[in-house]
């Protein structure tokens, strides 16, 4: 089984070419994803923006294999994401941690190494490691219950470290945190990007966050879930806390900002 | 639409399943008929017969198997019979009539329903007490708990014993067994029901300055609801098989315990199989219309789903 | 006449007791007072039935009932082998088992899981014990026809239990297997029988209780000359009371230890769950 795939760096990691996705529901079908043209190189941070419906946590689940397009093209290191996820190219992070409470949290961070068929010792190694990384050493331990939300969520997010896909896809993983722990995370979740040269995407909906973050922000809207703009972001990849009040900071999210109100978002 | 496919695709599967379970229940019985009235089967002699399974002597003797279905007291009737047989105690019979199973069904179903509304009634009145008073709420609760799991159905027979020598006999002393069979069930579910709403909503009740009364009447008992028709559900099943095992130690003739009790005498198969779909149907009908009345409460308080 | 008074006496002394001990909630008051309450109707039962002269075979005495259970062990000992031992905890074992792996059969499809979960819900609110004539006619009065009237009783409740169980986990946690590439049988044992096991001893726990009732209650019906529920059918028959409430007090110790074990095995196995942190 082949783990590490080394990739052309100019290829993109993520390639999205006029991406459609129909939901039919009871009330009709519903367009949850409009020619959706999107590349994503590796080493890219990309935050995806937009209100509830935009279709932004419906791309990454496709990007994930875990939903299916209606139509278009979507490749992953140059593989159909169900052939990516079965060679485990990446790591997903959900909205809430979802750890298992009858697993302690390394038995946790265990769990996908165990069902990848890793050695025991390599597991008890890349536990100690993923710890470490998400500042979680001598928790391994404890039960989920036993943490706050925020350790829970570092927990989840070692989880998805553990098998070291090069990419990382994370679905509003501090949206039920409160700001002062998801400031702390922030800026640990960026400096474990810069250690890790991970390509990371990031579902959101704080501005602040997106442009915080990201070396890309990718601006959505509902109705149907369209892409309004894509931002490149000139902040350098060092960011301390307090970059956001700079001119540069504010003049994206005021970018930001205006590529969901085109989109109407705010309706 | 799909799941009522799949339930009658179950339901025919189990059907199926009966009918063909009745030829390896039903062959000795009917070989032992078939040789008596003069043909030949295999093996010949009756007590080599009785040392061979049931699908053995099948495959001995395919060409018997016809009556199997058809016996007048089969080890295991076959559907139709019990359902002709239901049909034939139930619409063919008056309902005053002895063999009428509508007669023997409301014997039992009195009985149910009295103990039922004692058991229920009682038991709401303890759980409003037990959440008002702490001192019951510790001495009694944790027995009312431990009742749960030991089968007080076993004073049955005594009750009835008992009752009967000084004179009590009839509909009361089996609607007594049905009571306590349904009271603590509804004791300990109307408690949980009582105390489910939550600190929030109880401290909102403090800052009206609200009495007690108001408190139980406003908020604790329209909470409740839910929790005593899950406990009601399973205190009425219990109160019908209390009425029914009531039934049993005094070889009572009426009623459907007295019925099974009658047809495991006699070896009346077909009215012992006929007799338990009876309470079965009576059970539904009972769980069903305490459904109904749930969803048309519930519906009134605005708390429908 | 004293009897009576008496009674009434310790009753207020007992209530004023209780009331002095509940007016702090200790978890030594939560101890004591349900003793004192069960204490003081032992009490009052006894000074009643003396006092008003009730006929033994009306309602024993307490004490009566002591000195019968302790005078009849070897019998009550024999009639607990015979019902609880082999009928209830023999049918008990071989009903859960088969329950537990009809779920675990029936789990890769939708379509048997539609299909059976209604039809078993139906069918663990009949009263079921009524089969215990034609399980009695089939297997013999002896044991066996008890243990298959309790396999009867239980299979249902843990069949539903279990499938309502195995289908409790979320969207989330599924895709999260889901993204880890794991095949269905890992994604069983991994996720959906941990999870399930709250559910599969909910079931469990309410089977003991209707093990005891199966065994007993089929033993009307029809049984050899020993075993709990032969025993009180033909103490009340000859009027033998006390030896029925001391067969009661055997039923009641044996179905509370029953219960208390199954709740200790489940609060060993499922630690994790909210209602075991408490």
């Amino acid at each position: 089984m082949e783990r590490h795939r080394k990739i052309p760096v100019m290829t993109p990691v993520i390639d999205a070419k006029s991406l459609n996705l129909t939901f039919t529901t009871k009330d009709g079908p519903v367009q949850a994803l409009k020619d959706v043209d999107l590349r994503i190189k590796a080493g890219d941070f990309v935050s995806f923006i937009g209100p509830s419906g935009c279709g932004k946590t419906t791309f990454l689940r496709c990007v994930a294999g875990l939903e299916t397009p209606t139509s278009g093209s979507l490749t992953v290191n140059g593989m159909t994401p169900d052939e990516a996820r079965q060679a485990r190219a990446y790591g997903y992070v959900f909205q809430a941690a979802g750890l298992y409470p009858w697993r302690s949290v390394a038995r946790n961070i265990r769990l996908p190494l165990e069902i990848m068929g890793y050695s025991r010792a390599e597991m008890a190694e890349r536990v100690e490691k993923v710890l470490k990384l998400v500042d979680l050493e001598g928790f391994g331990g404890k039960y989920p219950w036993q943490l706050s939300g925020g350790m829970q969520q570092r927990a989840s997010i070692a989880r998805a470290l553990s098998f070291d896909a090069d990419i990382l896809l994370m679905d509003e993983p501090f949206g039920a945190l409160d700001e002062i722990v998801r400031d702390h995370l922030n800026e640990q979740l960026l400096k474990l990007w810069r250690d890790t040269q991970k390509t990371i995407g990031f579902v959101t909906h704080s501005i602040p966050e997106a442009v915080y973050l990201s070396t890309k922000i990718v601006v959505m809207s509902p109705r149907p879930g369209r892409i309004t703009d894509v931002i490149d972001s000139p902040l350098p990849p060092d960011r301390p806390l307090d970059i956001r009040d700079s001119r540069d900071f504010i003049d994206i999210a005021h970018r930001v900002r205006d590529g969901l109100r085109a989109g109407h978002a705010y309706d | 639409m799909k799941t009522l496919l799949a339930v009658l695709s179950v339901v025919g599967a189990i059907v199926v399943v009966w009918y063909l379970a009745c030829i390896p229940m039903n062959i000795a019985g009917v070989l032992t008929a078939a040789e008596r009235a003069g043909a030949e089967v295999s093996p010949p002699e009756a007590r080599e017969r009785r040392d061979m399974s049931g699908m053995a002597l099948t495959l001995r003797n395919p060409t018997q198997i016809g009556p199997v279905w058809s016996q007048d007291r089969p080890r295991l009737p076959a559907p139709h019979q019990v359902v002709i047989e239901l049909w034939d105690t139930t619409v063919n019979k008056k309902i005053t009539s002895k063999r009428s199973l509508i007669y023997h069904s409301w014997i039992t179903l009195s009985a149910t329903l009295l103990g039922f509304a004692i058991g229920t009634g009682l038991g709401i009145l303890l759980a409003v007490g037990i959440v008002q008073s702490r001192v019951m709420d510790m001495a009694v609760m944790p027995w009312a708990i431990v009742s749960q799991t030991i089968p007080i159905i076993a004073l049955a027979p005594m009750i009835i014993v008992v009752l009967y020598s000084i004179g009590v006999q009839g509909l009361l002393p089996k609607a007594i067994i049905s009571a306590y069979l349904s009271f603590f069930p509804v004791v300990v579910g109307m408690v949980k029901g009582l105390r489910s709403p939550d600190q929030m909503q109880m401290d909102l009740m403090r800052t009206y300055n609200a009495t007690d009364g108001q408190r139980l009447w406003k908020l604790r008992l329209p909470a409740s609801m839910p929790y005593l028709f899950a406990s009601l559900k399973v205190g009425i099943a219990a109160s019908l098989v209390g009425a029914i095992v009531g039934e049993l130690p005094t070889g009572a003739v009426a009623g459907l315990g007295a019925r099974l009790l009658a047809g495991s005498y006699y070896g009346q198969t077909v009215q012992i199989w006929s007799a338990l779909f009876a309470a079965a149907i009576v059970a539904a009908l009972l769980v069903a219309l305490l459904g109904v009345i749930e969803r048309a409460l519930l519906r009134r308080m605005g708390q429908a789903a | 006449m004293i009897g009576v008074v008496s009674a009434l006496a310790v009753w207020a002394g007992a209530m004023w007791l209780n009331m002095r001990l509940a007016a702090r909630d200790t978890a030594f008051a939560r101890a004591v007072v349900p003793v004192v309450f069960g204490v003081t109707i032992l009490v009052m039962w006894e000074l009643l039935v003396r006092g008003l002269q009730v006929s033994a075979v009306i309602l024993p005495p307490p004490s009566a009932i002591a000195q019968t259970f302790a005078g009849n062990l070897p019998t009550l000992w024999a009639d607990f082998q015979q019902t609880f031992l082999k009928g209830a905890l023999g049918g008990y074992v071989i009903g859960c088992s088969a329950a537990f792996l009809t779920a675990l059969a029936i789990d890769r499809s939708d379509f048997l899981r539609r299909g059976l979960l209604p039809v078993g819900n139906f069918v663990a609110a009949l009263p079921i014990v009524g089969t215990a004539p034609i399980l009695v006619m089939w297997f013999g009065f002896d044991w066996q026809s008890k243990a298959a009237v309790v396999v009867v009783m239980v299979y249902f409740p843990v069949l539903v239990n279990t499938v309502a169980g195995l289908s409790a986990t979320d969207a989330m946690q599924r895709d999260l297997m889901h993204t880890y590439g794991a095949s269905p049988a890992q994604s069983l044992i991994k996720l959906r029988l941990p999870a399930a096991m709250p559910f599969v001893f909910n079931g469990l726990k309410i089977a003991t209780t209707l093990a005891l009732i199966g065994a007993i209650v089929a033993e009307f019906f029809g049984s050899p000359i020993v075993g709990m529920g032969f025993r009180i059918s033909t103490s009340v028959g000859s009027l033998d009371l006390a030896m029925v409430w001391a067969q009661i007090v055997v039923a009641a110790l044996a179905g509370s230890l029953f219960y208390g074990a199954i709740a200790l095995i489940e609060s060993r196995v499922t630690f994790w769950h909210p209602a075991q942190r408490s």
